[in-house]
């Protein structure tokens, strides 16, 4: 690695402790009603958009009332991407003439855009029309990521009000995070983004002829808008199929590094958001470290692994999949990010890298996208985690558990432990059914233990609101179409309403006062213990996985074993 | 006989719990457990796995063997908890015996005194039965009438008799006690199968136990990471499949039995075998201690008590003040103060009165018999003079309160000194009790001085408080005493809080007020007026020698009736709550060595080169065979349970010490223990192994 | 009922908000300010005829061009793809050897010259349009040649690829690389 590079990911982690008080503090400060700078700018935008919903923003729903709002209005976006996808042919805004895509196409990729998973089993520039791109996915770019936030803070209320039953107002939530958070931001990153050169048009796409005397087409569109949002929501669809190794999508080494960091910053800066929410802004920063932790770890292990002498291909410089303007280092700070944030965009493609590269991505999005995760989405699951810490820890210092004051009982271990087991049993029967089924192993891209990691890499993908893909896998069939909508549900609602449920039950607990006989949340030694939790209920699980698919692939290639 | 202490492994239990770990086998028995559930199903599994060999002639020694460590594994797990009802067992079988067969003379027409005799199971609520010097107490009940010493060693084991009188706070008493002398009119307020002594036998027995919230909350996480791994080691077998025909292998790497191996290694078996086992342990450590908790709900609230109100008498002072010190008036000589006040205090039996001649003779030697030679008479003690003392010949000497002795000698003309009144105000002021000692020659009144009685609190109770406090828990002592006194002895003893002049009222508010600020409150408690106090508090532990209504209000019962077991219940609170935490980080974290025992040997052929297969690298034990790896890695499942039976039984050690402290401790010993131990157990036991040709 | 109303609009306005207003602002804004870029990054070749963007590799098969990285897609735009090989693929194997050695055949280097690792494999878009200033040099003496170049051309021509070598933006961010497309323009405009 050259020194540049070093120093570059030096910068990345140090913006990323700089920002992460600043954004989350101000994203605390929305959601607690507190006033910002933008207050009187979209103050009145924000009633103008309550009185045209009919939403009284007064209102405070109880967990269930919150759900029910969340999934009735998932399903709307459901609708309209499935709507928009079957009938852009006949719909404005489709200079190239795109046709209509199959059912289950459309099934799919709107359960995608919805679940914030953003799976592409299509390719968006010869795909989808500019309508279809930026009314269907962009806006459930938006909200998706905005549901994902709203949960997480009804979860910190729940654990902050001291007694209560409500959790807050769902329409104020989602409206909120877009309206003062993501939008802002977005507009601010699409700018930047087009001045490196990130296309931004509703042109036709422009014929050319090549130097050597070849007609070449250039693919145009409103990437930008979309980009800067499938980052900072942590969606992670790119506007053209090979996402953001396009370099109409991520076109410098400065594009590249704006785009990598924003697909952490809202997450990482959530954990102070909560910290300031639950009243103790350490606790935010011990969820941080443990994230922090994690990521550091993964990253050394993906970039060791990937400089490694490859004595199939000859090379300790592997850059089968990767762009000369990003090299090693830059793709593997990417490749680690956008799977530990639910996000799935990709600078390089990930069924190139070297086996441990490829595991470590595999195992980010296994733990549970709980490490950052995805907007709000990592904050919830990660505090499921913290839910059977809690436990286990309370127990052992002889004292039925508290999070912050609050009991941990049956029931929230009950529904945590729903909230790990869901994306879990959708990786590991989901993957099982793929190797068993000629349907399964006839998309295979690759053959031997990879080609097992394709398979594994797309039902962890899917049950972890990823999106991104081992792309040598041919997904637009109905097996994966149907298996993998049904994985992106699951691993989406089988967590978010389990979270939900357990901020109801929060709620409605005494607050008990902490005394010196329970164990502190904020210390070095819950971190230790939360990561302990993750490793082993998290990591343990897929071990006999993963040492047949990335663990045997390595070894494997050590000793020049090819398939 | 409940105290009397048993060692872990008697052998009458031991026996008995052997033949109970195989009744345990029966399917409804195993399905209480599911973790243990799921590894029976895996042994019949693998049992029909090994007679379907057997008919077909594929017998393997290898699979045999594990289908028999797999029944170890459900028997020790049964034997476990078998070992620990069979404490409970002895226990109950000693008190039927003293239930069984007593009759009862019933007064039908009570007061008239018309007898019957029925047998004492026949005995309904509101029937009055009189017991006299001999008779067996036939039922629970309240002393109506009269006034008798009872031995109540039947229940307690303390063989020295009580007072039970009608009336008052001593009301009450047990089924199955026996009257020593005098008579009484008992009214019976319990039914039959539901007395004291019925519950007690019940709980005992653990034939009652019922889940408490967080043993079902652990049961909860252990059922799901038993479902997870299912899903791994279900699922392995399909990827299996791939990887076999992607090596180039034509037959199956993972039979049935080894599947099930690896299951039964990833589930908490650990936990899960001796889940029962530690929460029945905790209920049997209270009742060595002379505890009963009517459930083991308020056995794992002692644990999370965080404030303790504790009554002053009994458990942080001695209950009796003591003379400490004579303080001489001006131009008296301290001698003839002690002598005087001595003298007084002869033939005042009070405890008060025993510490002055105590004293006495301890600073100035001065001897009993010394003053027999005048004509004496004792002055007693009485609410209107509240003075007591003594006339000797024309002498007369009078001991009380200030005030009382300040009219007393102002009465004669005296003057009360100012040394003395400044002398009453410190020691007042300090919490003690001031006793003015006047002495009344010839119509003449002398103020000798001031007798300094103190509330002497116990030895080494702060710095159990400190203890406590270290652990997060907070002391509030309750005392009837004026909040002068109070602050003094709350000073002395350490206590965070005190509650003066405390009323029944009061308390209550006072623990309502801890509960609305999310405190979980354990008090003590034995009169009636302390029922509302009882039910309130998270915990409340009755004295044995306390009202009925006490002993119903509360949730446990003390039989020493002694207020300092609170702190020790708490501790079993703790301990009990510890136990299950500790062995459940000890359990998940054994798995990892098992991982790298048994996938390297499943997967030894695959993708192999030259014989050994690409995975054998996670072999990091070096283990010898595929077959020993397995069964070394099934056999140290197994014995682990054994091994830990004393722990689980014993309960992990208590400290008082600040949570993050013990976290630690905890967190190494059986967290990074559990990791380490199985990599070293797993080793020793495959060279074994490899010693004996098991494989 | 009442939810499911508040849903629907609640939802039209988002779409109105995100899906419309939202793009059409950064499309106003980015064109604007940064039109050249927004639509595309297009050049113009010598008879100001669209050649191409700068920012999308092109496929060069002429000897008197510097060669673009591999493709897995041939250069195709609509839509691009990578190969998606794993790191034990018989046929990556296989494409690698084949490159390796047709790479040295082609540029007359030595069969034990490293060849830079970015003209082995096929990169991830397949439209990367740079490449390693080594991988550029390593072609230069062949384009000199084939071009006919005389001493002090072949000086011109090495001068421009050294020019043409970007360092790492900001001096931090990514690793030197060389536009294939521009450098050959440059190439061609040199004449």
């Amino acid at each position: 690695m050259q020194t540049t590079e070093l120093l570059q990911i030096a910068l990345y982690f140090g913006l990323l402790i700089i920002l992460t008080p600043l954004i989350g503090g101000f994203m605390a400060k929305i959601f607690t009603g507190e006033k910002t700078w933008l207050t009187p700018v979209l103050t009145p935008v924000e009633g103008f958009i309550y009185k045209l919903s009919g939403v009284d923003d007064r209102e405070e729903m109880s967990w269930k009332q919150y759900a029910c709002a969340l999934l009735v209005f998932n399903l709307l976006g459901f609708l309209a991407v499935f709507i928009l996808m079957l009938t852009q042919a006949a719909l404005p805004l489709n200079p190239q003439g795109v046709t209509g895509t199959s059912v289950l196409l459309a099934l799919n990729t709107a359960v995608s855009f919805m679940t914030n998973t953003n799976w592409q089993a299509y390719s968006g520039e010869a795909a989808l029309s500019y309508l279809t791109q930026m009314v269907g996915l962009g806006v459930q770019n938006f909200v998706s990521a905005a549901t994902g936030i709203a949960v997480m803070v009804a979860l910190a209320r729940g654990i902050a009000r001291k007694q209560g039953t409500s959790v807050g107002n769902f329409w104020v939530d989602l409206t909120r995070s877009t309206l003062y958070i993501l939008l802002p931001l977005s507009l601010l990153l699409a700018i930047i983004l087009i001045s490196q050169g990130v296309v931004q048009s509703f042109g036709s796409y422009v014929q050319t002829t090549t130097l050597e005397g070849r007609s070449q087409m250039i693919p145009l569109g409103a990437a930008a808008s979309q980009i800067a949002i499938k980052q900072l929501g942590t969606n992670g669809g790119g506007f053209f199929g090979v996402n953001s190794a396009h370099p109409f999508e991520n076109p410098t080494p400065f594009s590249n590094f704006l785009q990598v960091f924003s697909i952490l910053m809202l997450p990482a800066a959530l954990t102070y958001t909560y910290g300031k929410i639950v009243g103790s802004v350490k606790q935010g920063w011990t969820l941080f470290a443990a994230m922090l932790v994690v990521l550091l770890i993964v990253l050394g292990v993906s970039l060791w692994s990937e400089t490694q002498y490859n004595s199939v291909l000859q090379t300790a410089h592997q850059m089968e999949g990767k762009e000369q303007r990003f090299g090693v280092a830059n793709s593997m700070l990417w490749g680690m990010t956008t799977t530990v944030a639910s996000n799935g965009s990709v600078n390089a493609m990930h069924d190139s890298f070297s086996p441990l590269a490829g595991g470590m991505a595999m195992l980010n999005m296994m733990l549970g996208e709980v490490i950052f995760g995805g907007v709000g989405a990592g904050m919830y699951g990660m505090l499921m985690f913290v839910v059977i810490t809690v436990f286990i820890a309370g127990l052992m210092v002889g004292r039925t558990p508290e999070y912050l004051g609050k009991k941990i009982e049956a029931f929230e271990v009950q529904m945590a432990m729903v909230a790990i087991l869901a994306p879990s049993a959708v990786i590991l029967i989901g993957t099982m059914i793929a190797v068993l089924i000629p349907q399964g192993l006839s998309s295979l891209n690759n053959q031997g233990p990879h080609g097992f990691s394709e398979i594994l890499y797309a039902f962890t993908s899917a049950a972890g609101n990823n999106g991104s893909a081992f792309g040598g896998l041919t997904v637009d069939t109905p097996f994966y179409n149907i298996a993998l909508s049904l994985g992106m549900l699951i691993g989406r609602f089988g967590v978010i309403l389990p979270a939900l449920a357990i901020a109801g039950s929060l709620v409605g607990k005494k607050y008990t006062p902490p005394s010196l006989g329970t164990f502190p949340t904020d210390k070095p030694l819950f971190v230790v213990l939360l990561l302990a939790v993750i490793g082993i209920v998290g990591a343990l699980t897929f071990f006999p996985a993963l040492s047949l698919g990335p663990i045997v692939e390595h070894l494997l290639m050590n000793s020049g074993k090819i398939f | 006989m409940l105290s009397q202490s048993q060692s872990l492994f008697d052998p009458t239990i031991t026996r008995r719990a052997v033949v109970d770990a195989f009744s345990k086998l029966n399917p409804l028995v195993q399905l209480k457990n599911p973790v243990m559930f799921i590894v029976a199903v895996g042994a019949v599994l693998s049992t029909m796995t090994v007679l379907r060999d057997v008919a077909s002639g594929t017998f393997s020694g290898f699979t045999l063997q594990i289908t028999l460590w797999l029944w170890f594994t459900v028997l020790f797990a049964n034997f476990a908890e078998a070992i620990a009802e069979g404490r409970g067992k002895a226990q109950a079988d000693t008190l039927r015996k003293t239930r069984s067969g007593s009759t009862a003379r019933l007064l039908t027409q009570y007061p008239s005194l018309t007898e019957h005799r029925v047998v004492a199971a026949e005995l309904k609520v509101g029937d009055v039965v009189l017991c006299e010097a001999g008779d067996n107490i036939p039922g629970d009940g309240e002393v109506i009438q009269g006034i008798a010493s009872v031995n109540e060693s039947a229940i307690t084991g303390e063989s020295a008799p009580v007072i039970r009188e009608a009336g008052g706070d001593r009301s009450a008493v047990t089924g199955g006690t026996q009257v020593i002398s005098d008579c009484i009119y008992v009214r019976i307020t319990s039914e039959q199968g539901d007395s004291f002594l019925d519950r007690m036998i019940a709980l005992v027995e653990g034939a009652q136990r019922q889940k408490t919230p967080n043993e079902i909350a652990l049961s909860i996480l252990l059922a799901a990471l038993s479902i997870v791994f299912l899903l791994a080691v279900v699922t392995l077998k399909g990827f299996a499949y791939y990887s076999e025909i992607a090596s180039g292998l034509t037959n199956s790497l993972l039979s049935i039995p080894v599947l099930i191996a690896l299951l039964v290694c990833l589930i908490p078996t650990t936990i899960g075998g001796l889940l029962s086992a530690i929460g029945i342990s905790g209920m049997d450590r209270l009742i060595q201690r002379n505890v009963i908790a009517t459930s083991g709900r308020a056995v794992e609230a002692a644990g999370d008590v965080d404030v303790l109100l504790l009554d002053k008498t009994g458990t942080i002072t001695f209950g009796n003040r003591m003379a400490s010190e004579f303080i001489p008036a001006n131009g008296v000589d301290a001698k003839r103060l002690a002598e005087a006040a001595q003298r007084s205090s002869l033939a005042d039996e009070t405890p008060e009165g025993r510490s002055i001649v105590v004293l006495a003779k301890e600073l100035f030697g001065i001897r009993g018999h010394e003053n027999t030679e005048h004509q004496t008479t004792f002055i007693p003690f009485t609410a209107q003079t509240r003075m007591s003392g003594v006339d000797v010949g024309i002498r007369s000497i009078r001991k009380g309160a200030a005030d009382a002795v300040i009219k007393l000698v102002e009465s004669y003309g005296s003057v009360f000194p100012a040394d003395v009144k400044r002398a009453v105000e410190d020691i007042a002021k300090t919490g003690g009790t001031p006793l003015v000692v006047a002495e009344i020659v010839e119509n003449k009144a002398v103020v000798l001085g001031v007798i300094h009685l103190k509330d002497v609190v116990k030895g080494g109770i702060k710095e159990r408080f400190a203890e406590l406090r270290k652990a997060g828990i907070r002391t509030v002592m309750i005392t009837g005493d004026n909040p002068l006194t109070a602050a003094a002895i709350a000073a002395e003893a350490g206590v965070d809080d005190y509650i003066a002049e405390a009323t029944p009222e009061i308390k209550l508010k006072r623990i309502r007020d801890e509960q609305a600020q999310g405190h979980l409150v354990a008090m003590v408690g034995d009169g009636t007026n302390d029922a509302p106090a009882l039910a309130q508090a998270d915990v409340g532990v009755a004295m044995n020698s306390g009202t009925q209504a006490a002993r119903e209000a509360g949730n446990m019962v003390d039989l020493d009736n002694n207020p300092t077991k609170l702190l020790e219940v708490v501790e079993i609170g703790k301990q009990l709550l510890m136990t299950r935490g500790s062995l459940t980080t000890f359990s998940i974290a054994n798995d990892v060595a098992k991982y790298f025992a048994i996938i390297p040997a499943i997967f030894a052929t695959l993708y192999a080169t030259n014989g050994t297969g690409a995975l054998s690298a996670l072999n990091i034990m070096r283990l010898a065979t595929p077959e020993s790896a397995i069964l070394s890695a099934i056999i140290f499942n197994a014995l682990i349970i054994v091994a830990l039976i004393p722990l689980a039984l014993r309960g992990v050690a208590y400290k008082p010490l600040p949570a993050s402290t013990l976290l630690w401790k905890n967190f190494l010993l059986y967290g990074v223990g559990g990791i380490i131990v199985p990599f070293v157990g797993i080793k020793l036991i495959d060279m074994l192994v490899v010693v004996l040709h098991l494989v | 009922m009442k939810t499911t109303l508040i849903a629907f609009r609640l939802f039209l306005v988002m779409t109105l908000l995100t899906g419309v207003l939202y793009p059409l602002a950064v499309t106003g804004l980015g064109q604007g300010f940064f039109s050249h870029k927004a639509n595309g990054s297009v050049l113009q070749g010598l008879q100001n005829k669209a050649i191409g963007s700068e920012l999308l590799a092109q496929k060069f098969d002429s000897v008197i061009y510097f060669q673009s990285r591999p493709s897995a897609c041939d250069y195709g735009t609509v839509a691009s793809s990578a190969s998606n090989k794993g790191p034990t693929s018989a046929d990556l194997q296989k494409t690698a050897q084949e490159r390796r050695t047709t790479f040295r055949v082609h540029n007359n280097l030595a069969s034990d010259q490293e060849v830079p690792s970015e003209m082995v494999f096929a990169s991830g878009s397949g439209l990367d349009p740079h490449i390693s200033p080594e991988a550029a040099r390593l072609q230069m003496s062949r384009v000199a040649k084939a071009r006919g170049c005389n001493e002090e051309q072949t000086q011109a021509l090495k001068q421009l690829v050294e020019r043409s070598v970007k360092s790492p933006q900001f001096g931090m961010f990514g690793i030197p690389r060389v536009n294939v497309l521009q450098l050959n323009r440059a190439v061609d405009a040199l004449r």
